[in-house]
């Protein structure tokens, strides 16, 4: 998307707003109106002036995530105008801009949609889901100590490129907000790939897929259908490719990977 | 067997279960394509290769296929409706305004394309391997004593409604081999971006080509290209 001309004309806005006390709380939109936003703004630097205008009443301010605001930590979060992080290309929410909006314009700002996401308050939710999909293999099992030779283990760049690529997941959750299905398996996937892309994620590859699969269904997460949403809506652009990986993965390990026994440990 | 079980149950498994099932399906659908296609050899040739059929090993070929069938639909729709059930808890609470950019209409209609075709088939098989619709042409032999398949499919055909259904399932149908023949790769882990454009041309084109097969002897039938024999 190119860069809208700035004028410096500030904004007037109409947004709606999901506000939801607490888990319990049904929550609902609440609309308010925001008179001269600058264009220079944040889409966050938006909803700073909101809450300073609702402090100033005596209200609540709206809850959201946010952390590093230069597009790398993934706190961010927001579903804006049906959009996970307002839909544009490999952009997050805190990199989102006023000057991309229009005078007048209505703007609607959900938290993640998702049973395994559940909303903590206004447009926060709680996405430790994704941390039990990662604690159940989304690492190695290496010796500590002595750290071995950095050459050791030659790791071609090809595989490195992809390896970094599927690493470049910031575990934000727009994946899960944009799948029809609340899926998670893009996230999934790139952690599996970011792995099974380099020579230190070979030895525990299937114990690893099986786990980290079954940590994702255990978690409530819906199936992939094949729509690509999660492809278009991730702001680091990780691709669909991953996915194919583990579905590959999954098979092999299912059908041929089994827990070494006590007999079978090797031991003479 | 109870890894399998954990497996087919899985997201991923059962994604694999849906493609399998899906292909195996599809497989069966470009063989009877052809059969179709025999109409087109005239009465005897068509007749012929029914009978050939009916009684391949003894008509024991029949029942297993007819079984495998059986249980390969069974399985994918229970899979499917399986599935479709688990997204939608998935999202307890929906968006106020959600946009997909990606999702295609008939990735979205999977369900109901399907479910249309389901009916279209109870209703296919009440007519054609039952003899419940148009009984009269059911038991009809031909000069040579074999069932006159041919004369039922033109007389069948040649029945506004019944041909009218049978355009209504083939346009259901297109768009869920187009969309299953394409996923099926990525479902099984397959896809890959060398193969991309073929598998997206490959599933499209095959989905075309087997609608164009299908609705061709009928059509033939209704505008009068193949006919009653002395007619
Ligand atoms: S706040 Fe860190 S990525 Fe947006």
């Amino acid at each position: 998307m190119s860069e809208p001309e700035s004028n410096d004309k500030p904004l007037n806005l109409t947004i709606y707003v999901w506000r939801q006390k607490d888990a319990k709380d049904a929550g609902g939109l609440v609309k308010y109106d925001l008179k001269g936003v600058s264009q220079h703004a944040s889409f966050l630097e938006m909803l700073d002036i909101l809450n300073e205008q609702l402090v100033g009443k005596g209200e609540e301010p709206v809850a959201f995530d946010h952390d590093c605001r230069e597009g790398i930590c993934g706190m961010c979060s927001l579903m804006i105008n049906g959009r996970p992080h307002g839909g544009f290309p490999a952009t997050t929410t805190c990199q989102v801009h006023m000057r991309h909006f229009k005078d007048g314009e209505t703007i609607y700002i959900e938290p993640w949609r998702a049973g395994a996401f559940p909303v903590v308050r206004d447009l926060v939710v709680d996405r430790a889901a994704f941390d039990k999909i990662t604690q159940a293999g989304g690492y190695i099992t290496a010796n500590c100590g002595s750290a071995q030779d950095a050459n050791a283990i030659l790791v071609p760049k090809d595989d490195a490129d992809r390896a970094m690529s599927a690493a470049a997941c910031i575990g934000c959750g727009a994946c899960v907000a944009a799948c029809p299905n609340s899926s998670a398996m893009l996230y999934t996937a790139a952690k599996l790939a970011h792995m099974h892309n380099l020579p230190q994620g070979q030895p525990e590859r299937m114990k690893r897929t099986l786990a980290m699969v079954d940590a994702m269904d255990a978690a409530g997460f819906g199936n992939c259908t094949n729509h690509y949403e999660c492809e278009a809506a991730c702001p680091k652009e990780i691709t669909r490719e991953v996915i194919a990986m583990m579905n590959r993965d999954y098979a092999k390990a299912a059908l041929s990977y089994r827990e070494p026994t006590a007999k079978s440990d090797g031991a003479g | 067997m109870s890894w399998f079980v954990t497996y087919v149950r899985s997201s991923i498994g059962a994604k694999h279960v849906m493609a399998v099932t899906g292909l195996l399906l599809a497989l069966f659908a470009v063989a009877h394509m052809i059969g179709h296609l025999v109409m087109f050899g005239g009465r005897d040739a068509y007749n012929d290769y029914a009978h050939m059929l009916q009684n391949l090993g003894h008509g024991g070929v029949k029942w297993i296929v007819r079984g495998g069938l059986l249980a390969l639909v069974a399985v994918h729709i229970g899979a499917g409706i399986r599935l479709t059930s688990l997204n939608k808890a998935a999202r307890p609470v929906p968006y106020a305004v959600f946009r997909t950019v990606r999702t295609r209409p008939w990735a979205k209609t999977m369900v109901w394309t399907g479910l249309a075709v389901l009916a279209f088939i109870v209703y296919h098989l009440l007519h054609f391997t039952a003899g419940q619709i148009q009984p009269e042409y059911f038991h009809q032999l031909d000069p040579k004593g074999r069932y006159d398949a041919y004369v039922m499919f033109v007389r069948g055909f040649q029945n506004p409604a019944i041909l009218a259904s049978y355009l209504v399932a083939m346009v259901c149908l297109l768009p869920h081999l187009s969309h299953g023949l394409k996923s099926l790769f990525q479902s099984l882990g397959l896809q890959h971006p060398k193969y991309d454009g073929l598998i997206n041309k490959g599933g499209a084109g095959l989905a075309v080509i087997l609608f164009l097969g299908y609705i061709t002897p009928p059509l033939c039938v209704a505008l009068g290209v193949i006919k009653l024999p002395g007619a």
